[in-house]
């Protein structure tokens, strides 16, 4: 089973930090989701420097939010990549196996 | 009393048909106009040293000739940060479209106080670690992230249409509620239930269903038709997110908790200027139909700094891309790769960063698309940042000399080159930066 299949993301950007919002569809899948996706999971994951992710919880909405610093070469303005805010991420992390 | 407070956009480049919708139908007290990225400011900095009559969203005069009639007839009161870099030039020009509309007596106050060029100096930028009077000619643009001091002022005087620069984005929703409410400005609570319907509402379509619809997992109804989002807000700040009948899009608690962290940070204090809002507590009830009922934001006192962002030139980067398809196509769009890094490196000397990828295979996913089978096509990409226009130009006609020089089979080349402006920020104290305004009549 992928994460897409319980949860759905969202994905935003500051500066040079990334943050991507992960969201339980259905009130009884959010135990499963609050402990699998731990900050070194996510880290592993995207390929994100481990101690770069700081996970935060809104129970009541059954929802995590992954906030990875460092994580946009640099920032919007300045950097090269392709998707340069970052938005793609959050579907590659639903990716995931559970 | 409830005040409707709708959005009229959630970035530079959104769409108008709905703000016009928005305009002629919603029955609002307020239509909010969100524009200003990062950079968008810089941009208008430098484009107003070329002009002094410039500097300001060169979306405004559009966006108004669009909504001002509708929004005259219904007595909807307009507040916007499309002033950037030159408020005042941007009120002006709304006043020339309101007139040239048979507006008259239309009241516009330009809101200033943001810029704070003249006094950077010693602020420490913590992307760059070092103070802004070091980047020298190089700083283009400083700019305070302000609060609702300003535009609520304006509102008070009786303003229809506010124009502002630099304001944090919340703050713009924000500032129509203190006026219409009479909140106290150390209300913690009730200033951080407005900046929630701020956060909800900012980027418009991303609470209706837009950045939203996955097919076969999350369906939005009618997207190509979307409304955008209006709230009803009570006077405890407590509010309805909805929108109206008969447009595309959706309003859920799975769209509102999305949006409700968005670039957000620890939902526990986002950092706002005239308040710490806390959405710990934050619940979405589902009253009706694109009906939901938000309860429970809370707030903290401000910290009593400002966030600074300063815009700096730093250099330019060049892109080009061309497509290979067919068996065998990353493996010539490797060596195209090779070609064009080998063809650069006689002006190493002015490029700082390179980067080649191919696009449909690596350029997202990084090694996860280097592991996968081989797709039917892909684009091959290479970028890099440069000191010097030249050395970036370059970098787009060494993708276009693939064409003749480079592996078999490449096609559909394009490239192009933009100045870089860095964005870096530092934080100021509350109390140096004061803001004004300046009524004028169509």
């Amino acid at each position: 089973m992928k994460l897409r299949d319980i949860a759905h993301s969202r994905t935003g950007d500051k500066g040079d930090t990334t943050n991507i919002a992960v969201i339980a569809y259905l009130p009884e899948d959010w135990p499963r989701l609050d402990a699998a996706l731990t900050e070194q999971r996510v880290a592993e994951h995207l390929g994100a420097a481990p101690g770069s992710v700081t996970r935060y919880a809104l129970p009541q909405l059954h929802a995590l939010n992954f906030v990875i610093e460092q994580a946009l070469a640099g920032g919007v303005t300045r950097s090269l990549a392709l998707d340069a805010h970052g938005k793609c991420r959050g579907a590659t992390l639903l990716d995931a196996d559970l | 009393m409830t005040v409707r407070i709708g959005a009229g956009a959630g970035f530079s480049g959104d769409r108008i048909e709905p703000a016009v919708d928005l305009a002629e139908r919603g029955e609002l007290d307020f239509l909010i106009f969100e524009c200003l990225a990062e950079r968008t400011i810089a941009l208008a900095q430098q484009a107003k040293l070329a002009d002094p009559r410039a500097g300001y969203d060169t979306k405004l005069e559009r966006r108004m000739r669009a909504v001002l009639p509708a929004c005259r007839r219904a007595g909807t009161r307009i507040v916007t940060n499309m002033g950037a870099a030159n408020p005042a030039a941007g009120a002006e020009a709304v006043r020339r479209v309101a007139r040239e509309l048979g507006l008259t007596g239309l009241k516009v106050a330009a809101v200033t106080g943001d810029d704070v060029f003249d006094r950077v100096g010693e602020l420490l930028l913590a992307e760059t670690g070092c103070t802004a009077g070091a980047l020298g000619e190089r700083l283009v643009s400083a700019n305070a992230y302000t609060g609702v001091a300003g535009i609520v002022a304006a509102l008070d005087a009786g303003a229809e249409v506010v124009i502002c620069g630099r304001a944090s984005d919340p703050a713009l929703f924000l500032a129509p509620l203190v006026h219409s409410f009479g909140w106290a400005m150390d209300d913690w609570t009730r200033l951080g239930r407005g900046t929630l319907v701020g956060h909800l509402l900012e980027c418009a379509a991303q609470v209706t269903g837009g950045y939203f619809a996955d097919p076969g997992f999350k369906d939005v109804p009618d997207l190509a038709r979307i409304g955008f989002p209006l709230a009803e807000v009570d006077p405890d700040g407590d509010a309805v997110i909805t929108k109206l009948a008969g447009t595309g899009g959706m309003v859920t608690r799975a769209t509102c908790t999305e949006q409700l962290l968005y670039e957000i940070h620890d939902p526990a204090a986002y950092l706002q200027p005239d308040v710490v809002a806390d959405f710990t507590g934050v619940t979405f009830e589902e009253i009706g139909p694109d009906r939901i009922a938000v309860t429970g934001g809370a707030g903290h006192p401000a910290t009593g700094k400002l966030k600074v962002a300063a815009g700096y030139r730093d250099g330019w980067i060049g892109e080009g891309q061309i497509s290979y398809a067919g068996s065998g196509c990353v493996a010539r769009g490797r060596l195209a790769i090779e070609i064009v890094g080998a063809r650069l490196a006689a002006c190493n000397g002015e490029i700082d960063e390179h980067r080649g990828e191919l696009i449909g295979y690596d350029s997202v996913a990084g090694q996860t698309g280097r592991d996968s089978p081989e797709p039917p096509e892909i684009r091959m990409r290479y970028a890099a940042r440069c000191r010097t226009r030249d050395a970036a130009a370059r970098v787009a006609e060494e993708v276009e000399g693939l064409y003749l020089c480079g592996p078999s089979g490449g096609g559909g080349v394009t490239g192009r080159i933009r100045e870089v402006i860095g964005i870096a920020s530092g934080l100021m104290p509350s109390g140096s930066v004061s803001q004004s305004f300046h009524l004028i009549g169509a």
